[in-house]
């Protein structure tokens, strides 16, 4: 297989670049702990229903090498705006198997993986090659990564409908430690799209009638996101975070998230997060196009846009359990809303606006 | 006549080396930035869910430092 060939030759050229370079005195770079980890996982709004579980894995198979397996579940019950104006609410599933391998080599950590999600009409497979290297006597850590998509898309009910498409994401970043209590961090990630990039289901609006969407087979896009956290006092951090986001289909985005976060004691902590998010409408969005084009899509994801979420967290250590046993429980809930500008409910008449629940109920075991 | 950049950009970097800069927050000083409310990768699933209900609800993707599976987002 042609990807398979191009991740040997660079895993190939990437270690021998890991070879010259000369160990810092930071100390070698360490394979992630060992780890068992069971989520259950709710998402409620706008009509959709999101539930499942998802299990995660990890074991070092020698002192350098680490493999990972998970598995992710999510059965969906969709009666969303779309789906009650112009279909019938259906329920689906998408499972999600992914397969990690972390090799530590000197202060460089190299992390191949695969992914695989399927859904009765959708099935998209993955794979990427990342590598994270400390350098300036562990201060800063520099990151690059690839990851190559492809995804199969049918449509139920029309067994002749076959369409693809394929994903290519380019990302790098870096840490860097400003003092002992401050961090932060710069990401920047290029996606490359090409195929079906719509759904084969929806329909946009030309001058009120139904049409089915027609979206460009290219889509080409860039993400800066700045990140820095700092500790307050003994026990307490905040962070903060901005994300640019910008695309060939003219979409731009802003995405700001403030946290704090808190040890209680006895093993307590205790998170709080406000995320903010706001974007433009691309291009060829219309809610009820007036004039005939060659592209023409009425999906609110490309709308414009605002949503908001403020979210806590609390995590504690599992009391009276065997010695040999240890295990932290972790609960969060988010309350979410968005609020769309250009965007009309067909029940009403007026710009739709939805809430949105969101609850993780996880439990970690170190092994 | 065309400048000799390789020439310019050897001796700058010949420059450059003796000035390096020390690391100055020295491997026994980080201990605080090891604590758990520190971390800015919180459990793996919890922040893949996140990150997937984002890229399913938001155009913005990227960027975000979790590792991101396929999934049938359009």
């Amino acid at each position: 297989m042609a990807a398979t060939d191009w991740l040997r030759r660079a895993a190939r050229v990437l270690g021998g670049l890991l070879a010259l370079h000369p160990a810092g005195p930071a100390g070698a770079a360490e394979v992630p702990a060992d780890d068992a980890e069971a989520m259950i996982h709710v998402y409620d709004g706008g009509g959709v229903r999101a539930v499942g579980p998802a299990l995660l894995v990890r074991k070092s198979l020698a002192d350098r090498v680490s493999a990972s397996a998970s598995y992710y579940v999510d059965a969906v019950s969709n009666a969303s705006i779309d789906v009650v104006t112009t279909a019938s609410p259906f329920k689906e599933t998408r499972n999600e198997v992914g397969l990690g391998l972390d090799y530590a080599v000197r202060d460089a950590l190299v992390t191949a993986s695969f992914s695989r999600s399927t859904e009765p009409d959708y099935t998209a497979s993955s794979l990427g090659l990342d590598v994270a290297q400390d350098v300036f006597g562990g201060m800063t850590s520099v990151s690059m990564g690839f990851s190559r998509g492809r995804d199969d898309v049918g449509k139920v009910g029309d067994p002749g409908f076959a369409d693809q498409a394929t994903h290519w994401q380019y990302r790098v970043g870096a840490t860097q430690v400003l003092t002992p209590t401050w961090l932060m961090s710069a990401n920047l990630e290029a996606i490359a799209d090409e195929g079906l990039l719509g759904s084969p289901y929806r329909a946009a609006r030309v001058f009120g009638a139904a049409v089915p969407e027609r979206l460009p087979r290219t889509r080409s896009s860039r993400a800066l996101k700045l990140r820095a956290i700092g500790a307050v006092g003994e026990v307490s951090s905040v962070r903060a975070e901005y994300r640019y986001y910008w695309d060939t289909w003219a979409l731009r985005g802003h995405t700001v998230e403030f946290g704090g976060a808190r040890r209680l004691g006895d093993g307590w902590l205790a998170e709080a997060t406000l995320r903010l998010h706001s974007q433009n409408s691309a291009l060829f969005y219309s809610d009820n196009a007036t004039a005939e084009t060659e592209y023409i899509t009425r999906n609110r994801q490309l709308s414009a846009f605002r949503d908001w979420g403020v979210g806590a967290k609390l995590s504690t250590d599992v009391p009276h359990l065997p010695a040999t046993w240890k295990l932290r429980a972790t609960m969060g809930y988010e309350f979410k809303r968005f609020d769309f500008q250009d965007f009309t409910d067909l029940r009403t008449g007026t710009l739709y606006a939805h809430n949105a629940h969101l609850l993780q109920i996880n439990v970690s075991a170190p092994f | 006549m065309k400048p000799p950049v390789a020439l310019i950009a050897l001796a700058a970097l010949a420059l450059l080396s003796g000035c390096a800069v020390e690391p100055w927050v020295k491997p026994y000083e980080r201990g605080r930035l090891a604590d758990p409310e520190m971390q800015l990768a919180g459990r793996p699933l919890m922040d893949k869910h996140r990150e997937h209900v984002h890229v399913v609800r938001e155009a913005a993707r990227g960027a975000t430092g979790v590792q991101g599976g396929g999934c049938g987002c359009n």
